[in-house]
């Protein structure tokens, strides 16, 4: 077809417009957040100085610079409960990601196996429960992880513990919710992947004298690692900064970085210091980000590369949630 | 299936499901308390709908949730319409880079920094921020959806109609978009959950007159388990089940119709 001025014209609307709203409100507000992290807090109205004053010109612009200071990232760096909350952010993120990836193949593989006819029912279930609200999950789970809570009221009636169990409000709770609200972000990604890989090839190796333990962790898993890598990356980034699970399930002293953010916010109304844990917390995962969308290009290629049938599923990475 | 697979996937399931059976089921509970089953009641759907600032905090959820979903959708679908059609322009990397880190961004950060920069151009907080800030990040879900549809597309019908004379912007209306709906009301959907569900990004970016359904269960989730929040969150899972078979309905339709 011949590019008209109008065809030149939809294209760039097409890709703009999109473009246009991500970068407004995407990308500025990073660069207003990092702006702010090197201001001060002050009890005004925008809590925070300097405020750059428009009209002020080449000498507004300069004075504004000058107060600008690095003052929130020494106290980030000084204080041992910023360090520590990134380092258990990491810790716990990096650990419920193993424990995912533990609960999330034999998911995906078992769903991979089942009968074709039975497949998009499995797919539609663990779909559900992340179509329904977040917090309502997580708060479900108060009322079973709790002392006098329906988990220690069947151990105590199995005899299994002669007193009760303290999950809820300690490092457990949070990874129990983690993994709970995180799964079907690990499975879906390893199902899609699974589920279209040539049963010639596990066929292959079995006929060849594998046993079914070999076949999979020698066929299987390093075919599925394309899924396996999109859904830890899916599970491992957001789960850095964590608010909602950590605040219910955790006790007071559960460090993450997301809840000091939002105290910081909230509670002591300092929106420079926020503004500098939420900087140092995008450069947590801003490594991990990169590597997601890489993992997501490989996998689309990949799923391309297996037949254009398979993509008809429409069960991408992010296609459920 | 082997015996393992089986109880693998019954687990698994049972994980998912439990606390949502849970919540159901005390939602009827005729005793306050979460471990004393007091008989089958629905005194605490009576208390639900007497509450009048739980009854508004929805009707702010919904009202963010339509607009927010309607303006995602269409520049998720845009999206996906770039990404599938105009090959490897320059700086595709980074256009899917965009489209997919909201995706995955803690909201936290989202959160803090769309509020930043509401205030710093001077934006009241209120239901106008909410619906930005909503339809920012469940663009590239919606372009998710479409994209996956896009990709099992039929260019020849497209072709056909531009040889018959249509002119592109016929073709799209013509052929495209009503080849795609289906997705494309799908991702709404999607979009429309993803925003009723969020309480971090709104918990930031919203005004002291725009309380949304989740900052409302929040407040109340945090002096304990009470039996009205269980009929709250029983609603929603209907509400949110009834959506999820219309998605279902859609995709089947979807198969048929290609």
């Amino acid at each position: 077809m011949r590019p008209t001025v109008a065809r030149t014209l939809g294209r760039g609307l097409v890709r703009g417009l999109p473009l246009l709203w991500l970068a407004l409100f995407f990308l500025v507000p990073f660069a207003v957040t990092l702006k702010i992290s090197f201001s001060s807090p002050a009890t005004a109205q925008p809590p925070y100085l300097p405020v750059l004053d428009w009209q002020g010109g080449l000498e507004g612009w300069r004075e504004f610079l000058e107060a600008l200071d690095f003052q929130n990232y020494q106290m980030i760096a000084s204080d041992a409960l910023y360090r520590d909350a990134a380092l258990s952010s990491l810790a716990y993120a990096g650990l419920a990601t193993a424990i995912l990836v533990l609960l999330g193949t034999p998911t995906a593989y078992a769903m991979a196996r089942a009968p074709a006819r039975l497949q998009p029912t499995l797919v539609a279930l663990v779909i559900v429960p992340f179509w329904t609200s977040f917090l309502i999950r997580v708060y479900a789970w108060i009322a079973i992880l709790k002392p006098e809570g329906l988990l220690n009221a069947a151990l105590l009636k199995l005899g299994l513990v002669s007193a009760p169990l303290a999950i809820l409000d300690t490092p457990y709770g949070v990874l129990i919710g983690l993994a709970y609200a995180y799964l079907p972000f690990m499975v879906l990604p390893l199902y899609a992947v699974m589920s279209r890989l040539d049963p010639a090839l596990r066929e292959a190796a079995a006929d060849l004298g594998a046993g079914r333990a070999r076949v999979f962790l020698t066929v299987t898993l390093p075919l599925a690692l394309p899924g396996l890598a999109a859904g830890a990356l899916l599970c491992f980034i957001p789960m850095v900064g964590e608010f909602i699970i950590p605040d219910l399930l955790g006790g007071p002293d559960t460090l993450m970085l997301g809840r000091v953010l939002w105290s910081e916010f909230f509670s002591n109304r300092d929106w420079p210091l926020a503004s500098a844990v939420a900087v140092l917390l995008l450069v947590l995962v801003v490594g991990p980000v990169v590597l997601f969308r890489e993992a997501e290009l490989r996998r689309e290629e990949a799923a391309e590369g297996m037949g254009k049938g398979a993509t008809g599923k429409g069960v991408g990475t992010g296609g459920g949630r | 299936m082997s015996l393992f697979a089986r109880a693998t996937l019954v687990l698994a399931l049972a994980f998912l499901y439990a606390p949502i059976l849970v919540l159901v089921a005390y939602s009827f509970n005729a005793s306050k308390l979460v471990t004393v089953w007091g008989g089958v009641s629905t005194r605490w759907y009576g208390v639900l709908f007497a509450d009048g600032p739980l009854i508004a905090a929805a009707l702010v959820s919904l009202k963010v949730a339509l607009l927010s979903a309607a303006i995602a959708s269409v520049l998720g679908t845009l999206a996906a319409l770039a990404l599938d059609r105009h090959g490897r322009f320059v700086g595709r990397g980074a256009y899917t880079g965009l489209l997919y880190a909201p995706m995955v961004m803690p909201e936290v950060i989202t959160g803090l920094s769309l509020l930043l920069l509401f205030v710093g151009i001077g934006l009241e907080r209120g239901v106008a921020t909410l619906v930005i800030a909503h339809a920012t990040f469940a663009t590239g879900f919606v372009a998710v959806v479409v994209g996956a549809r896009l990709k099992g597309f039929d260019r020849t019908l497209e072709e056909a109609a531009a040889d018959l004379g249509a002119t592109p912007a016929r073709v799209f209306t013509g052929i495209t978009l009503p080849l795609i709906a289906p997705s494309v009301a799908a991702g709404f959907l999607l979009a429309f959950t993803l925003s009723l569900d969020d309480l971090v990004i709104a918990s930031f970016v919203s005004g002291p007159g725009a309380t949304t359904l989740p900052m409302r269960l929040y407040s109340q989730v945090r002096l304990g388990v009470s039996p009205e929040i269980n009929a709250a969150s029983t609603l929603m899972i209907a509400t949110v089940g009834l959506v999820v078979l219309a998605a279902s309905w859609l995709t089947a339709r979807r198969g048929r119709g290609a």
